[in-house]
């Protein structure tokens, strides 16, 4: 079981990884749109499979490599609270605060969303 | 030597995360594991990503053990996810408390972590 969760794991950090490089690559700006979309996406994600697996839709191993393994390592919390100290540091303030409340509250929304979707 | 050391990082981060989410009960419906983790994990990738220049930490492991094992072990979509189990399980107050400590830790832990990784550069460098 720990290695399907590391399995979905790896898959979830190389997206995160590369899908941040390109987002900004292609946005090219101060604010970490790469992390937000990332954070916001796998919120959706997740809210979808915890309540497939809530009403055993799907099976437990699927749960653990998509949603514990691969969901889980997508998204982060650490880089999150990282970027929003580079943006205070930076003088950013108000570009640190939108990141903050956008994240959390899109990504809680989305979360639900994704809930009702299977519903 | 970066994909190498994203996948070692993310497999084991991933693993950690869901131990420690074994071995931790939740209070009820609050989720003291991955509020823990995620506090631990701000506090650590601020003061790891602090010192990893200075110390010239290759990039592959600063890659490896930062963005990889702790952005693996950390987690967003399990924090929204919770609130939203809080919410429809009518946990209000759980929901907030939840919330708070979760983003306001984080971000102070973070901070923290940031400080004492700028304190300890700046001893060494005294040092040196």
């Amino acid at each position: 079981m720990i290695g399907i969760v590391g399995l979905g794991g790896i898959f979830g950090t190389l997206l995160r990884y590369y899908l941040g490089k390109w987002i900004s690559a292609k946005v090219g700006t101060s604010y970490p749109w790469g992390t937000w979309v990332i954070n916001i996406s796998g919120s959706f994600i997740l809210g979808i499979l915890s309540g497939l697996h809530s009403s055993h839709s799907i099976p437990d191993w699927s749960w653990l490599m998509l949603g514990v393994g691969f969901c889980g390592a997508y998204t982060t919390f650490s880089t999150f609270g990282y970027e929003t100290i580079g943006l205070i540091e930076k003088g950013n303030k108000s570009q640190a605060a939108a990141y903050v409340v956008t994240s959390v509250v899109l990504g809680i929304l989305f979360a639900w969303l994704g809930h009702l979707s299977i519903s | 030597m970066n994909v190498i050391a994203l996948i070692i990082g993310g497999f084991l981060g991933s693993i950690f995360r869901y131990e420690v989410g074994r071995w931790i009960p939740a209070a009820g419906n609050f989720q003291l594991a991955t509020v823990l983790i995620n506090l631990v994990g701000c506090f650590f990738l601020g003061w790891f990503f602090t010192i990893a220049t200075k110390w010239k930490i290759r990039p592959d492991v600063r890659l490896g053990i930062g963005t990889g094992f702790t952005g693996a072990f950390t987690t967003f979509s399990t924090f929204s996810v919770q609130t939203v189990d809080a919410i429809s399980g009518k946990q209000f107050g759980t929901a907030v408390l939840y919330l708070l400590i979760s983003v306001v830790g984080g971000l102070l832990m973070s901070f923290i972590g940031v400080a004492i990784g700028k304190k300890s550069l700046h001893k060494g460098g005294v040092s040196k």
